[in-house]
């Protein structure tokens, strides 16, 4: 028999026992923290290899976003471009502009006259000496044409352009949206790609996690056993290891937006320098803080699933002998 | 306290460890546990920690039959059972608070209450003095002292100890058993294994003999 009864009042009473709880797992999670740091090269090791591994889909991601912001910019751009016969003066060119309007297949009809091509082609560099040379304008007039959005898919844009091959004044028919409809299946496939590799990587990021918990599961089996031996309960022998986990997850989410910030920064100016020969201006976006906290989160879902399988797998094999 | 009832424990590779053993022990008891290598001293006292199930045969500890002590129960049993091993099975790289700390760190107790405990627990062995040391930095007689200063700290009525002298000289293994005696008058039931015959003799307490598995004599209390 115990030489004393054992001391309720100390016992936490049912009210206290959440917060006892609570203030048991924090200092858990610290603790753990802890220990990590404490062994600083084999966790800088296991972070960097885990941030790697998530920074590989993520800046995919980015890229793919960055170049869907550049297509969607474009969504202005003449869809279908109609050069008129150079014998057709401005003022018939209008008319031809009219019959298109009415059109239902049109959201937009705009005329570019054959002197304002001139106008704008002075404009640009170089071309000013060599347009002074020339007696007559070179340029027809042109017609841009903005298809409704139920009619700007390939089967409707063919259509069309055979329709319009037929008007009389019309010389010939560019489609100009051709290549920006596969640009879009591209764009629709490197998502996809975004997927597969964020879901290969992240089974990669379990296996590492699982491996580094096994290796300290077998590191530490003497105090585990020590711990099982004076009454220690599973749930409380798993904790480490599973915040170790989490740690190690959210720490190499972290290190991953590193990555991918430091890159986006450094193709900030070379990104600019390529738009401004474009006479363009884009802005190159990296992760938002939406992003950051889905990479953050799901790093540490990811840490703690991948130690969670390895606790169960292996602490059933220490036993106290 | 603990009862055995027709007990048998076969390991595949070994055959019996234990054959048909019987014995009750009341609530304050101490029990001497004695017999050659072998002989299963380390079984019978492994089984009432549940390190191991018997093959045959019930034990039942406080009440409570363990045959029927489901898997996630086993820790709160252990914690009602002080464990004492001929190596200590202290952990190295952990100071002797630390490692007398542990039962009760397990169970969730504040710290303050711990400190409070564990510091009571080093003072009955005559350690308080190191409660900073590494267990490396103690001899065999004071490691064993620290051994069970961990197995008394959270008070479980019911202490084992698996030759808790083995490895010491015989001034030490008297001292230890001076302990043991003090923990027996405050009403521990304590149950020893040992081989330290003369010490037996000298304190008069009950004794089981073992031999090859079985239960052959058992000396009743002075």
């Amino acid at each position: 028999m115990a030489r004393r009864p054992p001391r309720r009042s100390r016992a936490p009473d049912l009210l206290q026992l959440p917060q006892a709880w609570l203030s048991h797992h924090v200092q858990s999670a610290v603790a753990t923290l802890g220990r990590l740091l404490g062994a600083p090269l084999a966790t800088v090791m296991t972070v960097a290899v885990i941030g790697i591994a998530l920074a590989l889909p993520a800046a995919l991601y980015v890229l793919t976003e960055n170049l869907r912001n550049l297509v969607g910019s474009w969504d202005q751009a003449a869809a279908i471009s109609l050069f008129l016969h150079r014998d057709i003066s401005d003022e018939e060119a209008a008319v031809v502009a009219g019959r298109l309007r009415e059109w239902p297949e049109f959201q937009r009809v705009q005329l570019i006259g054959a002197e304002q091509a001139l106008a704008e082609f002075r404009e640009q560099a170089g071309f000013a000496e060599a347009l002074a040379q020339l007696t007559t304008n070179p340029l027809p007039a042109v017609l841009a044409l903005f298809p409704q959005p139920a009619y700007a898919v390939p089967a409707e844009i063919l259509n069309l352009q055979e329709r319009l091959g037929q008007l009389s004044e019309v010389d010939f028919v560019r489609v100009d949206t051709q290549w920006l409809l596969r640009f879009q299946a591209i764009l629709d496939l490197s998502q996809t790609l975004v997927l597969l590799l964020a879901g290969l990587l992240a089974s990669g990021v379990l296996l590492i996690v699982g491996n580094t918990i096994r290796l300290e599961i077998q590191n530490r089996s003497g105090e585990i056993e020590i711990m099982e031996l004076v009454g220690a309960t599973a749930s409380f022998i798993r904790r480490p290891f599973l915040y170790a986990g989490a740690w190690y997850g959210l720490l190499g989410g972290l290190s991953a937006w590193f990555l991918v910030t430091l890159a986006v920064l450094g193709l900030q100016g070379p990104v600019a320098r390529l738009a401004s020969l474009y006479r363009s201006e884009f802005p190159l976006a990296g992760l938002g803080p939406l992003e950051l906290l889905t990479i953050l989160g799901g790093s540490m879902l990811l840490g703690l699933v991948g130690s969670w399988i390895a606790v169960n797998r292996h602490l059933r094999g220490v036993e106290p002998g | 306290m603990i009862r055995f009832d027709h007990v048998w424990k076969r390991y595949p590779e070994r055959g019996d460890a234990l054959s048909d053993v019987s014995f009750e022990l009341q609530a304050g008891e101490m029990v001497f546990l004695t017999g050659h290598s072998g002989a299963g001293k380390s079984t019978l006292l492994r089984l009432i920690g549940l390190l191991e199930r018997p093959s045959r045969g019930q034990v039942i500890v406080n009440g409570r039959n363990l045959a029927t002590l489901a898997r996630g129960r086993i820790p709160y049993h252990r914690r009602q059972v002080g464990m004492i091993f001929q190596d200590h099975r202290l952990l190295p790289d952990r100071s002797v608070f630390e490692n007398v700390a542990l039962p009760l760190v397990v169970t969730g107790l504040g710290p303050k209450e711990v400190g409070r405990r564990v510091r009571a627990a080093l003072d009955q062995v005559g350690l308080l003095k190191r409660e900073r040391a590494l267990p490396v930095a103690l001899s065999g007689g004071e490691q064993q002292r620290v051994g069970i200063a961990r197995a008394v700290v959270a008070r479980p009525p019911l202490v084992l100890a698996d030759e808790p002298t083995g490895n010491l000289d015989p001034d030490l293994s008297r001292e230890i058993f001076e302990l043991f005696e003090r923990f027996h008058q405050v009403g521990v039931t304590l149950m020893i294994a040992t081989h330290d015959l003369a010490l037996i003799h000298a304190l008069h307490h009950r004794t089981f003999t073992l031999s090859e598995g079985r239960l052959v004599n058992d000396s009743g209390d002075d």
